[in-house]
């Protein structure tokens, strides 16, 4: 695990400082870190701790209660698959093999060349088109094993 | 003049291409010179006819699905503007049967109008409510929303006045209205739908719900999966404020109410009303020990009103025509309308907005047109993860709270998700339990062993391990996570595995492959 470089420490003080006055500030800032670095860096954690005036531990806590932070940086994009139930009935698990089998990864890893990092959801509030997934945000329907190569032929040309 | 044409930003229909359909259109537009305005919508919930567009012609909205973006310049060609007939048309949008045979009250608008405009929402009866709110006492809003008969719609289904009214006798300097938008169940997305298609209706529900029991600050918790939702409701609020209707001195009347939205993080169990308390406190979603009530001891300690989106968004409507046109929908003490949510192996997937009182069978055939892949449908799921599988044999069960709860199953936030006759109901139960184990908040030990402990007996069950015995201990954990749980999470998790075994035994004596 790196450190933090001179230009992470400055955004996680300039997120901390944004929001530490709000009520319960502590979730905002955990998303502004990960929105803006990608993931919240372990070394973030004290930051945040003394900025909040909240102990370590209790940082620490709340970051690995939540599915959504994570702890290492993603690739380039993010893929999530909804494994929830609607999308189970239209074949969401043949559509999770398939992905895995394609990006050569298992869920919660990132492909070799940094491209993509598989995540699981739980819904995506598109069971009427499923089985559904999210690339960066950019949500998607009724997505085949040959719709999936799709995306990811069109996401892999993206910055 | 200048045609209207409505292409959909909810976040379905752009799943399915409606953001190159709006380009292409623009484009064709603009290249042909032609006087037509494209106003982005929310969608009207039919979602195999997405992306929907529809044009406002001298015989109302004619529409026009599902299209494609390379659909674009034919449908121009046939004359798109004036109505023509072409391949794709499907005739006035409302009497399209799906729409016409609904009983759309907290849906009116949704699909309708342009969410962000505070012009378009008015014109379309917004801001009724509250106007008339204004010019009631605080105790005349409550008793207006306990006769409507109105109950929550987020699951637990409590009277939704009620509550308001234990809020409003509180004691305190500060009080507030916690929106919960963390919609986590499988097979719902009506809070999603209501909150881009007409996020103005929300902001007004909490507005009332703020003069209603004395609060002048609301949160609204948002799932993180919804990014769509989340852009929909900044705009929306900063709208609001801009028109005075939401912030200081509302609409000259010396109330004040603002909103807030905030994120969750991933967690189901944020969805539970007390973990989503500790969540907006920035806290890890630990479930409270109730009492006290977050009535009384809530958000920040202070007296908070919790309600789902449906809830707050359906109270414009009671405040604007009045609690007994509300409760003159609906069966028994299931008043109203509920936007009930087709979902998963249907052919017509979509919302469904009816009075309570359609059946289970009707839903399924009549609007969803059966399974989408042409195979009888086994089972349905009703009330999102913790819901019970119902057979075919119970399709003609009523849709209604009493209903469901008298065949052992439950309503919850009204998602149907359908599954046809290839699903494996040892396998769901085997996923209940799982996603109970990964969700769990860690709190219960019945809850956070139980539901690991579940996965392994069913995995024994399926592998033919000790059948027998096995299925008696999971029946004993079902048991014990029913009755050691503090909150639904755990203590629900055994009505899916359970109603999978009643119905479907033959699933956990399979034959071994
Ligand atoms: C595990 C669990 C998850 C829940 N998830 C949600 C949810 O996502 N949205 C919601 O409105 N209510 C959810 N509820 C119900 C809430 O606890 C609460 O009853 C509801 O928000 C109250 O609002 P209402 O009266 O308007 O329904 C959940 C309950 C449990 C036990
Ligand atoms: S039942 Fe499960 S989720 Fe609910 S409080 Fe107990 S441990 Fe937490
Ligand atoms: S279950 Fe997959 S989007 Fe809802």
């Amino acid at each position: 695990m790196k450190a933090l470089d001179p230009t992470q420490r400055e955004t996680v003080n300039r997120i901390i400082a944004q929001h530490k006055d709000r009520p319960g500030p502590l979730l905002e800032v955990l998303h502004g870190v990960q929105d803006a670095l990608g993931y919240v860096p372990a070394d973030a954690v004290p930051l945040i701790a003394d900025g909040l005036n909240l102990s370590r531990a209790e940082v620490h806590g709340v970051v690995t209660f939540y599915h959504h932070f994570r702890h290492a940086p993603p690739g380039r994009h993010v893929v999530q698959l909804c494994r929830a139930e609607a999308c189970q009935s239209m074949g969401a698990e043949g559509l999770a093999a398939h992905a895995k089998k394609r990006l050569g990864v298992d869920f919660h890893q990132t492909t070799a060349d940094g491209k993509f990092t598989l995540e699981p959801v739980f819904c995506l509030g598109n069971c009427a088109c499923s089985p559904a997934a999210m690339i960066d945000g950019e949500l998607y329907g009724r997505v085949t094993p040959e719709r999936f190569d799709e995306l990811v032929k069109e996401w892999e040309g993206r910055p | 003049m200048s045609v209207t044409i409505y292409v959909p930003r909810d976040a379905s229909a752009l799943s399915l291409g409606a953001e190159s359909v709006a380009q292409a259109l623009a484009r064709e537009i603009e290249k042909r010179r032609l006087d037509a305005t494209i106003v982005r919508n929310g969608s009207r919930g039919m979602f195999w006819l997405e992306p929907l567009v529809e044009v406002e012609t001298g015989e109302g909205r004619i529409a026009y699905g599902p299209v494609k973006a390379s659909d674009v310049p034919g449908l121009l060609d046939a004359g798109l503007l004036q109505g023509g007939a072409h391949a794709l048309r499907l005739g006035p949008t409302e009497e399209i049967p799906y729409l016409r045979n609904q009983q759309r009250l907290t849906f009116a608008r949704v699909g309708v109008i342009d969410p962000t405009s505070v012009a378009s929402y008015v014109a379309h009866g917004g801001f009724q409510g509250l106007r008339n709110a204004l010019s009631m006492t605080p105790e005349q809003i409550v008793q207006a929303v306990i006769d409507s008969g109105l109950r929550g719609r987020g699951g637990a289904a409590f009277p939704t006045g009620i509550k308001w009214k234990t809020v409003l006798e509180q004691k305190a300097t500060q009080k507030y209205i916690a929106c919960n938008a963390d919609e986590g169940d499988s097979g719902t997305f009506s809070d999603r739908m209501l909150m881009e298609g007409d996020p103005l209706s929300l902001i007004e529900g909490m507005t009332i719900a703020g003069l209603a029991v004395g609060a002048t600050q609301g949160y609204i918790y948002l799932r993180v999966e919804y990014p769509h939702a989340h852009r929909a409701l900044k705009e929306a609020i900063a709208a609001a404020r801009e028109a005075r209707y939401l912030g200081r001195d509302i609409l000259g009347s010396g109330r004040h109410f603002d909103i807030e939205v905030r994120l969750g993080a991933g967690a189901y169990v944020c969805g539970e009303e007390t973990s989503m308390l500790e969540s907006l406190e920035g806290r890890r979603g630990e479930v409270r020990v109730r009492p006290p009530l977050p009535a009384v001891k809530g958000l920040f300690g202070q007296p908070t009103v919790v309600n789902n989106v449906v809830t707050l968004g359906t109270v414009p409507t009671i405040l604007h025509k009045g609690a007994k046109f509300y409760q003159d929908f609906g069966v028994g003490r299931s008043r109203g309308t509920l936007p009930i949510q087709l979902a998963g192996n249907i052919r017509r997937g979509g919302l469904v907005e009816r009075a309570f009182g359609v059946t289970l069978r009707e839903l399924l055939y009549d609007y969803g047109g059966g399974s989408a892949t042409g195979r009888p449908i086994r089972a349905v799921q009703v009330g999102g993860p913790l819901g019970a599988y119902i057979p075919e044999s119970q399709f003609d069960v009523k849709v209604d709270y009493e209903a469901l709860a008298e065949i052992g199953a439950l309503l919850g936030h009204g998602g149907i998700v359908a599954f046809d006759d290839t699903v494996n109901m040892a396998r769901m139960a085997r996923y209940a339990m799982e996603f109970c184990a990964l969700e769990s908040c860690g709190k219960c030990t019945p809850c956070r062993i139980g539901s690991t402990r579940g996965v392994e007996v069913i995995d024994r069950i399926i592998a033919g391990r000790e059948r027998e015995r096995n299925l008696r201990q999971l029946e004993k954990l079902c048991e014990t996570m029913l009755h050691g749980s503090l909150c639904g999470l755990g203590g629900m998790t055994p009505y899916p595995v359970q109603s999978a075994m009643r119905h479907f035994p033959e699933d956990f004596r399979a034959p071994v492959k």
